[in-house]
C-alpha cells in the first residue's frame, strides 16, 4: 500500500487521454456540438473543474506553459489548487501572464488580452446544455439540437423582454456557433461573448460531471442570440478600474466599508498588474495596504 | 481600504495542515489502525467499497480514516484512485447460486431447500445502547455450523421451475458487458448499465426512492424472494489457457425482489423481478436497489410512468453521490463575476422603475 501513489504524466492514463483527445477532435470538427465522453473521476470534486482538468490533462505536454484563472484571477483558491495539481502531476511550467501561456484553463472569464494563434483556452463548464433550464431531459434536448429546433430559446429571450423590458440573461448567455449549434459559453458574463467570435485561439469546453466536451475552433463565427429590435449588448461600467484606470474591461465590485463605500477593480488580475507596471494608475492606486 | 484577496496559496496550505491536525485529533490517544477499521467498522468499509466500485477493504479503510469518517468523502477518495487503474479484463459472471452463504432469508416461503439462515444481522436486536461495549468486555466466540459445501438453491429458480417468474433475460451471444466508468452514459440505457449505476448509487437516495414506491409513487407490489450474503468466486477467462481461473473470493449481498405479475391474452401471467447486487454486506442498499430496478422497468412492462422512481433519466442522473456532493458544494466557490452581472442588472431595473415613479413617465404614474 505504500507505493500506491505513482501516477502517469498529467494524472490520466494514456488510454484515457486518447479517448478524450478523440472527443476533442470530434468537437473541433463539429463546432458547438456537445460530444459525450467517458469522463473520469478526478481527485477534485465535480463542479470544481473536473471537465476542464481532464481536457487540460489530455492536451498538455512537458513543454506547455499553463495559466489557470478563476473569476479572472490567478490567485483565487481553486485556480491555485488546479495550478498546483498540474505542477505536481505534470511538472509543467506555470505562469500568470496571459501572453506567455500556451494553455489557459478558466472558470467564468475570458482574459481581457486578445488571445493569439497557438493558444488554447480551456473552459470549465458546469451545465453544458444551453437548453437545460428550458427542458430538463437530455433525450429531448439532444433531439432539439439534431433538428436545429431552437424556437424555445427565442421564446425564453422574448419572454424576458416582455416581462423586464430587456433580455435578463447576464451570464452563460447563449451563442450560435458557425451558424448551426446553440452553445452555452459556460457561465462567463455576457461581456466576454464577443471575445469568442473569430478568436485566433482554440477554445475547448469540458464538462466533467455531465460528461460532455465541445469546442470552438479558431476563426469561427460565434453569435450571441438576440432580436433585431433588441440587439445583444454587453455590460458597460461607468467608471474605470480604480487601480489601473482601464476602461472597457470587466470590473469586480469591492465593498470597502459598511457605509456603502465601494470601488471597482479589474476582474482580470494579470491585465491589471501589467497595466500598472506600464505606469497606468486609477483613482485609488495604493497597493501597500493590500498586502 | 481595499484589501486584495491575495494569499490563496498560503491559505490552502494552512487549511490542509489544520485539517490534518483535526483528522488526527488528540495526540495522547492512539491512532485508529487500518486493521481496526476493517475489523470493527466493517459495514462503513463495505459501503465505501460498494459506492466506489472497488473491492479492496484495506484501501477503503484507509479512505475512511483519511476522510475522518465522512463516507462520501471516502468513496470519492477511493474512486479517484480506482479511475487511474488499468482495466485488463472482464470477469466471468459470478454465480450467486454457488455462494458460500452466511445469511439467507426468504419472505415468500416459510421454509425452503437450504433453510432460512439469519447470519450476522441487526434484525431482531433490541436497539438499546449497550454500556458493556464502553468497557470493551470480552465477546464470546460465535457458534458455527460445519459448511456442507452444497450449493443453496436460489428462490428465483424455485419459481422458475414452474414458469411462475420471468427468466433472467438473455443477452445476445456477442454482448459485451458495458462499463459506466469507461463509456459515456446515454439514455435510455440497457439494464446492465442501469444496474451498474444503481450498484454505485447513493444508499440514502436509493433507499428514499425505493421507499417512495412502497408509499404509492410507482407501486410494484414487492416481496423479498430472497436476500443472500456470502462469498462468491471471481473467475477470469485466460485466452491462452482456454478455461477460466479463479482470482479469489469476494463478499456480496444479493436481493431478488419478486414483483407484481404481468401477462397478456397470449402470455400467461408471471411474476416480474427487481434485482440488487452489492459488494460486501449491505442489505438495505441491495433491497433498495432491487425496488428501484423494478420501478425503472415500468416502460418495458408497459406501465404508466407517473412517479420519480420510474423515471430513468431522473434516477440515474441524480444517484451518484460523488457527482451530487461536488456540484452542490461547488456553490461555495467564488461566483462574484456572475453575481456582479446580476447586481448591475437588478440595479438598472430598479433605477428604471424609480425613474418612472419620479414622473419621467406620467402615464405609469397615473396608473399607480
Amino acid at each position: 500500500m505504500t507505493d500506491l501513489a505513482s501516477y502517469n504524466f498529467a494524472y490520466l492514463d494514456e488510454q484515457t487521454k486518447r479517448m478524450i483527445r478523440r472527443a476533442i477532435l470530434k468537437a473541433i470538427a463539429i463546432p458547438g456540438y456537445q460530444v459525450p465522453f467517458a469522463s473520469r473521476e478526478m481527485p477534485m470534486p465535480y463542479g470544481w473543474g473536473t471537465g476542464g482538468v481532464q481536457v487540460t490533462a489530455s492536451i498538455i505536454g512537458p513543454d506547455d506553459i499553463l495559466k489557470v484563472i478563476d473569476q479572472g484571477a490567478d490567485d483565487t483558491t481553486n485556480a491555485v489548487s488546479i495550478r498546483a495539481f498540474f505542477e505536481k502531476v505534470a511538472n509543467v511550467a506555470v505562469t500568470t501572464h496571459t501572453k506567455e501561456a500556451t494553455i489557459i484553463q478558466t472558470r467564468h472569464r475570458i482574459p481581457e488580452q486578445k488571445l493569439g494563434e497557438g493558444q488554447v483556452l480551456v473552459y470549465q463548464v458546469p451545465i453544458p446544455e444551453p437548453l437545460r433550464f428550458l427542458e430538463p431531459r437530455e433525450t429531448e434536448t439532444r433531439k432539439m439540437h439534431a433538428l436545429e429546433e431552437y424556437g424555445l430559446m427565442h421564446v425564453k429571450l422574448y419572454e424576458d423582454i416582455a416581462r423586464n423590458g430587456r433580455i435578463s440573461t447576464t451570464y452563460a448567455y447563449p451563442v450560435k456557433v458557425a451558424g448551426r449549434y446553440v452553445m452555452d459559453p459556460s457561465p462567463t458574463p455576457k461581456f466576454d461573448n464577443p471575445k469568442m467570435h473569430m478568436s485566433d485561439a482554440l477554445q475547448l469546453f469540458g464538462a466533467g460531471r455531465e460528461k460532455r466536451i465541445y469546442a470552438v475552433p479558431p476563426y469561427t463565427d460565434v453569435v450571441s442570440l438576440d432580436f433585431e429590435d433588441h440587439p445583444f449588448e454587453i455590460q458597460k461600467f461607468e467608471q474605470p478600474c480604480a487601480l489601473c484606470g482601464a476602461r472597457g474591461v470587466y470590473l469586480d465590485e469591492v465593498v470597502l466599508d459598511d457605509k456603502g463605500g465601494r470601488m471597482f477593480v479589474c476582474s482580470d488580475t494579470d491585465h491589471c498588474e501589467e497595466r500598472r507596471e506600464e505606469g497606468h494608475t486609477g483613482e485609488m492606486p495604493s497597493q501597500e495596504a493590500a498586502e | 481600504m481595499y484589501v486584495a484577496v491575495k494569499g490563496g496559496e498560503t491559505a490552502i496550505r494552512n487549511a490542509h495542515r489544520l485539517l490534518a491536525d483535526r483528522r488526527r485529533g488528540d495526540r495522547t490517544l492512539p491512532s485508529v489502525t487500518i486493521e481496526q477499521i476493517v475489523e470493527q467498522l466493517g459495514l462503513a468499509v463495505d459501503r465505501v467499497m460498494a459506492e466506489a466500485s472497488l473491492y479492496d477493504r484495506p484501501l477503503a479503510a484507509l479512505a475512511v480514516r483519511q476522510s475522518r469518517g465522512d463516507l462520501i468523502e471516502a468513496i470519492f477518495l477511493l474512486r479517484a484512485y480506482r479511475t487511474t487503474l488499468p482495466r485488463f479484463g472482464t470477469s466471468v459472471p459470478i454465480d450467486t447460486a454457488k455462494m458460500l452463504v452466511e445469511r439467507r432469508v426468504s419472505a415468500t416461503y416459510k421454509d425452503l431447500p437450504g433453510g432460512q439462515l439469519l447470519g450476522p444481522t441487526f434484525d431482531y436486536t433490541h436497539r438499546l445502547l449497550d454500556p458493556s461495549l464502553i468497557a470493551d468486555t470480552p465477546v464470546e466466540e460465535p457458534e458455527r455450523r460445519e459448511a456442507t459445501g452444497d450449493a443453496v438453491m436460489r428462490v428465483a429458480d424455485i419459481l422458475a421451475h414452474e414458469g411462475l417468474i420471468e427468466s433472467d433475460g438473455e443477452f445476445p451471444e456477442d454482448h459485451q458487458a458495458g462499463d459506466i466508468t469507461r463509456e459515456p452514459m446515454e439514455f435510455p440505457m440497457p439494464r446492465d448499465l442501469r444496474l451498474q449505476s444503481l450498484a454505485r448509487g447513493d444508499e440514502g437516495f436509493l433507499l428514499a426512492l425505493g421507499y417512495s414506491t412502497q408509499r404509492g409513487y410507482g407501486r410494484t407490489h414487492p416481496f423479498v424472494g430472497e436476500i443472500r450474503i456470502g462469498e462468491v468466486e471471481v473467475e477470469i477467462e485466460v485466452p491462452e489457457l482456454g478455461f477460466s481461473v479463479s482470482l479469489g473470493r469476494i463478499q456480496v449481498t444479493e436481493c431478488q425482489m419478486v414483483n407484481q405479475f404481468k401477462g397478456s391474452a397470449k402470455a400467461p401471467p408471471q411474476f416480474t423481478r427487481g434485482y440488487g447486487l452489492i459488494f460486501g454486506q449491505s442489505e438495505r442498499k441491495a433491497m433498495s436497489m432491487s425496488l428501484v430496478d423494478r420501478a425503472l422497468r415500468a416502460e418495458e412492462f408497459g406501465e404508466d410512468i407517473t412517479a420519480p422512481a420510474q423515471d430513468e433519466e431522473f434516477v440515474i442522473s441524480h444517484s451518484d453521490n460523488v457527482q451530487a456532493t461536488g456540484f452542490v458544494e461547488h456553490l461555495k466557490l467564488p461566483h462574484y463575476v456572475d453575481f456582479q452581472a446580476e447586481l448591475a442588472l437588478v440595479r438598472k431595473m430598479r433605477a428604471d422603475i424609480e425613474a418612472a415613479r419620479n414622473g419621467d413617465n406620467p402615464m405609469q404614474e397615473a396608473a399607480e
